[in-house]
C-alpha cells in the first residue's frame, strides 16, 4: 500500500462538506434498511409469518456507512490531486510479471505439480484431502472451465452465458454411458467433449449471427432449456433427483479402494481415500494444462488470429476472405468440447450430478472468472479462479468469527454475497480485468504488450 | 371454450406483470444500450418491501380495508424499490458509463447475485407466505363443466396495471422529463451538448423502471401470496423475453411481449405440459431473437458498412 | 490501355432500401491494368455500389460479374501438358450478386477498404496483414489440426506470409512499426495500412471507398504513388470512390459518374471534365463544392 499518512494536507480538510456527503450517504443508507432489514420475517409454530424489529442492526449498517464515507470524503480532500490514486502493487509489477511470463509459468507449473505433496506435508494425511480437494480439485476445476471459456468470450469476443450447459453435457454423457454400458473414464472423457463439441456447433449455427447482448440472452436460454430439460425428463436423467453412484475413475483399471485388488493393496500401501483425491488432481491438472497448451498454440494459427480479428471487427474479416460463421463455430464448440471435458471429470469426481449443479450462477461465475481475469489472458483467468474459487472456499475456513460474532454466525452464508459484491467492486476498480494488456501473436523485431485501450471486444 | 376464457384471464394476469417488469429492462436497454440483470432481483426485492409493509399495515388498519392497505403499500414499494435501484445505478453501473461493453454486464450479474443472496441472509431462505387475502370471485361464466371466473385480485392486477401504465406514458410522451428520455435514447452526447443532464436522466430511468417492477412485486405478491428470495430470475428472464419480444427499446412493445409471454404460458401449462412451462419460453426467446431479432414493435437494425 | 479486357460488368444494378432508391439501373465496366474512379456528390449513391460489389448487400435488382483474365494461353497449354490431364477449366466468371461478401473477397477476389478505417486496431501492424492472407494459411495449416501438431509444412508457410507482409510493409513504409498496434498508427498510415491489408488477399480488383479523404497533400501525393504502382508493378485493378478530383483527374483511366442513384457520365477524365452533365451536378450541391471542382479541373 502507498498511502502516504505524513505527507501534508494540501487543502484544509473540509469538515462540514465531508459532513454533509457522510449524512447524506448515512440517510440513504437508512432508507435501504427499511423495510428489508428493519424487519425480519419469520414463521412462528402455527406457521404464521411474524415480523422481528431489528433496528439495531439498522444503526449499525448506518453507522459504518456514515464513518465509512466520511473518511473516505475526508482522504479525498486532502489527496494531492496530482498524486495517483492508492496502487494495491507498486507501479510496474504487471509489467515486470509480463516480461516475465515464461518464468512464472514454470514456477508456477512446478508449484501445482508439489502441491499435493506441500499439503500432505503441512496438513498431515488427514488434513490434506480438503486442501486438495476444495482448494485444488475445485480451483482447477474452474480455471479450466475459464479457460476453456476463454476461447470463446475472451479470443472470438462471443458472449456466452450458456457455458454451463456444455459442462452439463459432459457431465450427463459420462454420467449416463458409464452408468449404463460401462464404459471406462478414459474413454468417455474424450468422448464426452466431443458430444459438448456437437452440441455446442448444434446450439451455435442459429444464434452465432446475432450479435452482442442478444447472443448472451439467447446463450442463456439455452443453457436454461438444457438444464429445465435435464430437471423434467426423469426418464433420461432421473430429474431433481439427479444420477448417483456414477462409476469413480480408476487407475488404468485399478480402482482405489480398499479391497484386495484396489489401488493401495496391489501398490501395498496403506489404504487411505487420498490416493484417489490426489490422481483425480493430477488428472484435473492435465487437462487444464491441455487446454492451455491448445488455447496458446491455436492464438498462432491462422484460425486463433481469425477469431481475434473477429472480435476487433467483424466486417473487416468478411472483406478479408474470412467465412465468419465458421470461425465463431469453431471458437464456439472448441470452448464447449473444453466446457465437455471438465463436465465429465466433474462426475467423475463427484459420483453423483443432479441438474442443481448446472444452474445459470455458475455460467456467471465462469464468465466472471473471465472477465475478472482480463478477456484472452490465461494468467488473468488463474488469478481470478484462485481468487473468487478459493476466496469463497477460505470462508468456510473462518472459524474464529465464530468467536467474534457469537455462535450462530456461519461465514459460509457470506459466500455468494461477497461473491457477487467483489465481482461489482473488481469491474469498478479494473473494467478491463486483472490483466488486461494483449500479447502479439507474431512478431518481426519485439514482442510488444499491447495496451486495453486498444483491444476491442466484439460486437457478437 | 369456457377453459379458454378463463385462461385468458389468468393470463392477462400473468402478463400484467411481466409487461410491468419488462418496461424496466427495455428502458435501461434503450437510455444505455445495457441489459440490467439485477432488474428481476430488483422486482424479487421490493415483493418482500411489500410483504414486510403489508404486514405492518394491515397490523394497523385491521384486516376490514384490505384494499386501502394494498394502496399504502404499493406506494411505499415503489418508493422504497427505487431508492434501491438508484443507489444500484449510482455504485454499480454509473462508475462503468462510456467503459467497455461488458464491464456493465458483468457488475449487473454480480449485483444479481449479490441482491439475491443479500435478501437471502437478511431474511432467510424459507418461502414467506402472506396471510390469506381476496379470495372472493366473481362467476362470469356459470357452466357446469367449467364455470369460469375473475377473482378480486385479478381484477386489481389488472385495473392498476392499466391506470399506472397510463400515468407512465403520460410521463414519457407528454413531460419534458420524457422527451429528454428519449433524447438520451437517440443519442447521448448530443443530447448533453444540448443541456439534458444525462446522468440526471438515467437515474430517473433507473428510478421509474424500479417503480413498475415494484408494482410487479406487490401485484406478484397479491397473486400467488408466496415469494422466496430466488423469486427474482426467472420472472426477470421471462420479462427480458418479453421484452425482446416485444422490440426492446420500444415500451407498447414491452407489455404487449408481457401480455403475450403471460397468455403462452398459461395457455402452454393448460393445454400441453406444465412441466415445460419454463422451456417453452426460453423456446420462445431463442426463436424471437433468433428469426425477428427487432421484435413484433422494434426497429430493425441495419447493418452499417 | 489497348489490351484491357473487362474485368468487372455491372449491368442494370439497382438498390432499394424501403422506399429510397439509392442506386437506380447503373451499368459500367471495369477493365484490367486500369482505374476507374466513381465520381458524384454526397449521397449519390456510390458507397451503396460498392457494398453490392463486395456483397455486403444483395441488390435488389441487376447482374455483376467478375471475369477472371485468363492466362497466357502458352503457360495454359505448358499447365495442362504438365499436369497430365487432358483439359483444365481455368476460365471463371463469378455472379456476385449471387456470393456471400467472404467468397466474393476469396473466390472472385475483390479486395476493398472502407470509408471509415477498419483495421483490427488491437492487433500488431504485422498481424493485420497475416490475418488478411488467413485463407491460404488455413490451408497450410490443414485446417488447424496439422498446425496445432506443430508442422513444419505450416511454419514454411507462415514464414513466406511473413515476408510477403515484410513486402508490403516496405512499400508502404511502415517497416519501422510492425510490431505496434494498428490503432496507435496516424490515420494516413492506417489508410495506407488498410490498402496494404487488402493486397495482401492478392485481388484481381481492388475497390478503395475515399482512400485520400483526411490526408494533407503530402500523403496524397504518395497515395497516388501507391496505387499506379500497385496498377503497374501488380497488375491489379482499382475501382475507386474519390472526392478528391486532384487525385481522381491524375491516375484514373475511366471515370463514372453518378448522381442521385443514376449515372450521369461515363468516359475519360478529360471527357467527364467537359460534360455539361457533371459540372451541373455538382452545381446543383453547393458553391463551395463547385468552385473546388472548377479550381481542380482548371475551369
Amino acid at each position: 500500500m502507498a498511502i502516504d499518512a505524513t505527507t501534508p494536507a494540501k487543502r484544509q480538510a473540509d469538515m462540514m462538506a465531508a459532513l454533509k456527503e457522510a449524512a447524506f450517504a448515512g440517510l440513504i443508507t437508512l432508507g435501504l434498511c427499511i423495510p428489508i432489514i428493519s424487519w425480519g420475517t419469520r414463521q412462528n409454530i402455527e406457521n404464521q409469518l411474524v415480523l422481528d424489529p431489528r433496528w439495531d442492526t439498522v444503526a449499525w449498517a448506518v453507522a459504518i456507512v456514515f464513518v465509512g464515507r466520511f473518511l473516505m470524503a475526508l482522504r479525498k480532500q486532502t489527496r494531492d490531486p496530482n498524486k495517483p490514486a492508492v496502487r494495491l502493487l507498486p507501479h510496474g509489477t504487471i509489467g515486470f510479471f509480463q516480461r516475465h511470463s515464461g518464468l512464472f509459468s514454470l514456477f508456477g507449473l512446478g508449484f501445482l505439480i508439489v502441491f499435493p505433496i506441500i499439503a500432505i506435508t503441512l496438513a498431515g494425511w488427514g488434513g490434506a484431502l480438503k486442501w486438495i480437494d476444495n482448494f485444488g480439485v475445485q480451483i482447477l476445476i474452474y480455471v479450466m472451465l475459464g479457460w476453456g471459456l476463454n476461447i470463446v468470450v475472451g479470443l472470438a469476443g462471443l458472449l456466452d452465458l450458456g457455458y454451463v450447459a456444455f459442462y452439463a453435457v459432459g457431465a450427463y454423457s459420462y454420467a449416463l454411458l458409464a452408468k449404463n454400458f460401462g464404459l471406462s473414464f478414459w474413454i468417455l472423457l474424450p468422448l464426452s467433449g466431443i458430444l459438448a463439441a456437437f452440441w455446442g456447433m448444434l446450439l451455435g449455427f442459429p444464434v452465432l449471427r446475432l450479435r452482442g447482448d442478444y447472443l448472451a440472452i439467447v446463450t442463456l436460454a439455452f443453457g436454461e432449456i438444457i438444464r429445465l430439460v435435464l430437471v423434467n425428463w426423469t426418464d433420461f436423467s432421473n430429474g431433481y433427483a439427479g444420477i448417483s453412484g456414477i462409476p469413480r475413475p480408476t487407475f488404468f483399471g485399478i480402482p482405489f479402494t480398499a479391497a484386495d485388488n484396489g489401488f493401495a493393496a496391489v501398490f501395498g500401501l496403506e489404504f487411505t481415500p487420498l490416493y484417489r483425491t490426489i490422481f483425480l488432481y493430477y488428472v484435473i491438472l492435465s487437462l487444464a494444462l491441455l487446454t492451455a497448451f491448445v488455447s496458446l498454440r491455436l492464438r498462432r494459427l491462422p484460425v486463433g488470429r481469425a477469431w481475434e480479428a473477429l472480435r476487433e471487427d467483424e466486417i473487416a474479416c468478411r472483406s478479408l476472405g474470412i467465412n465468419t460463421t465458421n470461425t465463431k463455430l469453431t471458437a464456439f464448440s472448441l470452448g464447449a468440447m473444453f466446457g465437455g471435458f471438465a463436465g465429465s471429470f466433474f462426475a467423475a469426481r463427484q459420483g453423483f450430478i443432479s441438474p442443481e449443479s448446472f444452474v445459470f450462477m455458475e455460467s456467471a461465475i465462469i464468465l466472471a472468472i473471465v472477465v475478472l481475469g482480463g478477456m484472452g489472458s490465461l494468467w488473468g483467468c488463474a488469478i481470478a479462479a484462485i481468487a473468487m474459487i478459493g476466496g469463497t472456499e477460505l470462508l468456510r475456513e473462518l472459524d474464529f468469527l465464530k468467536q467474534v460474532f457469537g455462535n450462530d454466525f456461519d461465514p459460509t452464508k457470506y459466500r455468494m454475497l461477497i461473491f457477487g459484491f467483489a465481482m461489482v467492486v473488481i469491474m469498478i476498480w479494473k473494467p478491463r480485468g486483472l490483466i488486461s494488456t494483449r500479447e502479439p501473436s507474431a512478431f518481426l523485431k519485439e514482442k510488444k504488450a499491447i495496451s486495453a485501450d486498444m483491444v476491442q471486444e466484439g460486437h457478437g | 371454450m369456457e377453459v379458454f376464457v378463463q385462461q385468458l384471464i389468468n393470463g392477462l394476469t400473468l402478463g400484467s406483470i411481466y409487461g410491468l417488469i419488462a418496461i424496466g429492462y427495455t428502458m435501461v436497454f434503450g437510455i444505455i444500450g445495457m441489459v440490467n440483470f439485477a432488474h428481476g432481483d430488483v422486482f424479487m426485492l421490493s415483493a418482500f418491501i411489500a410483504l414486510i409493509f403489508f404486514m405492518l399495515i394491515s397490523a394497523w388498519l385491521g384486516a376490514g380495508l384490505i384494499v386501502l392497505s394494498l394502496f399504502f403499500v404499493l406506494i411505499l414499494a415503489m418508493f422504497f424499490t427505487s431508492l434501491w435501484n438508484w443507489t444500484i445505478e449510482r455504485v454499480a453501473y454509473r462508475p462503468l458509463r462510456g467503459s467497455f461493453r461488458l464491464a456493465p454486464l458483468i457488475s449487473a450479474i454480480g449485483m444479481s447475485i449479490f441482491l439475491m443472496n443479500f435478501v437471502q441472509v437478511v431474511q432467510g431462505p424459507r418461502n414467506k407466505p402472506t396471510p390469506p387475502m381476496l379470495n372472493k370471485s366473481i362467476l362470469l361464466i356459470d357452466s357446469a363443466t367449467y364455470p369460469v371466473s375473475i377473482s378480486y385480485k385479478q381484477i386489481i392486477i389488472i385495473v392498476s396495471t392499466v391506470v399506472l401504465l397510463a400515468a407512465f406514458w403520460f410521463i414519457v410522451q407528454k413531460t419534458s422529463l420524457g422527451r429528454a428520455q428519449r433524447a438520451c435514447e437517440q443519442d447521448r452526447k448530443m443530447a448533453s451538448l444540448l443541456g439534458i443532464d444525462v446522468d440526471r436522466t438515467i437515474s430517473i430511468t433507473f428510478v421509474m423502471g424500479a417503480a413498475l417492477a415494484a408494482v410487479a412485486g406487490v401485484m406478484y405478491l397479491v397473486l400467488y401470496g408466496v415469494v422466496s428470495f430466488h423469486d427474482g430470475f426467472v420472472p426477470g428472464v421471462k420479462a427480458f423475453t418479453a421484452a425482446v419480444l416485444g422490440g426492446i427499446g420500444s415500451l407498447p412493445g414491452a407489455v404487449l411481449g408481457g401480455l403475450l409471454i403471460g397468455l403462452i404460458e398459461v395457455m402452454w401449462s393448460a393445454y400441453f405440459t406444465i412441466d415445460y412451462k419454463d422451456v417453452a419460453a426460453f423456446c420462445i426467446l431463442a426463436v424471437v431473437l433468433v428469426f425477428m431479432p427487432s421484435g413484433i414493435l422494434g426497429r430493425p437494425e441495419v447493418e452499417k458498412v | 490501355m489497348s489490351d484491357a479486357i473487362t474485368l468487372l460488368k455491372v449491368e442494370h444494378l439497382t438498390m432499394r432500401f424501403g422506399g429510397l432508391t439509392a442506386v437506380n439501373d447503373l451499368s459500367f465496366e471495369a477493365r484490367t491494368g486500369e482505374i476507374t474512379a466513381l465520381i458524384g456528390p454526397n449521397g449519390a449513391g456510390k458507397t451503396t455500389v460498392f457494398n453490392c460489389i463486395t456483397g455486403f448487400y444483395k441488390p435488389t435488382e441487376g447482374r455483376m460479374a467478375l471475369i477472371h483474365p485468363l492466362p497466357d494461353t502458352d503457360q495454359l497449354i505448358a499447365d495442362t501438358t504438365q499436369r497430365g490431364v487432358s483439359s483444365i477449366n481455368r476460365a471463371s466468371v463469378h455472379l456476385l450478386e449471387r456470393m456471400p461478401d467472404f467468397r466474393i473477397a476469396w473466390e472472385a477476389k475483390i479486395g476493398r477498404t472502407f470509408q471509415n478505417i477498419r483495421l483490427f486496431s488491437g492487433m500488431t501492424v504485422l498481424e493485420n496483414l497475416l490475418v488478411a492472407q488467413h485463407n491460404p494459411l488455413m490451408i497450410a495449416s490443414g485446417f488447424t489440426f496439422l498446425g496445432v501438431l506443430g508442422a513444419r509444412s505450416y511454419k514454411v508457410r507462415e514464414k513466406q506470409a511473413i515476408e510477403k507482409a515484410k513486402f508490403w510493409l516496405e512499400k508502404i513504409n511502415l517497416i519501422h512499426r510492425a510490431d505496434d498496434p494498428a490503432g496507435d498508427l496516424p490515420y494516413g498510415d492506417q489508410r495506407r495500412l488498410e490498402i496494404a491489408r487488402a493486397m495482401c488477399t492478392d485481388p484481381v480488383l481492388l475497390c478503395l471507398d475515399e482512400p485520400a479523404a483526411g490526408l494533407n497533400p503530402r500523403e496524397s501525393l504518395e497515395l497516388n504513388t501507391l496505387l499506379l504502382s500497385i496498377r503497374k508493378d501488380l497488375g491489379t485493378a482499382l475501382l475507386l470512390i474519390e472526392h478528391d478530383m486532384s487525385v481522381v483527374m491524375e491516375i484514373s483511366d475511366h471515370v463514372v459518374v453518378l448522381d442521385y442513384g443514376t449515372k450521369i457520365a461515363d468516359g475519360t477524365p478529360k471527357e467527364i471534365q467537359a460534360d455539361p452533365k457533371v459540372i451541373a451536378a455538382y452545381l446543383g450541391v453547393d458553391d463551395e463544392e463547385v468552385a473546388a471542382v472548377e479550381a481542380e479541373v482548371g475551369l
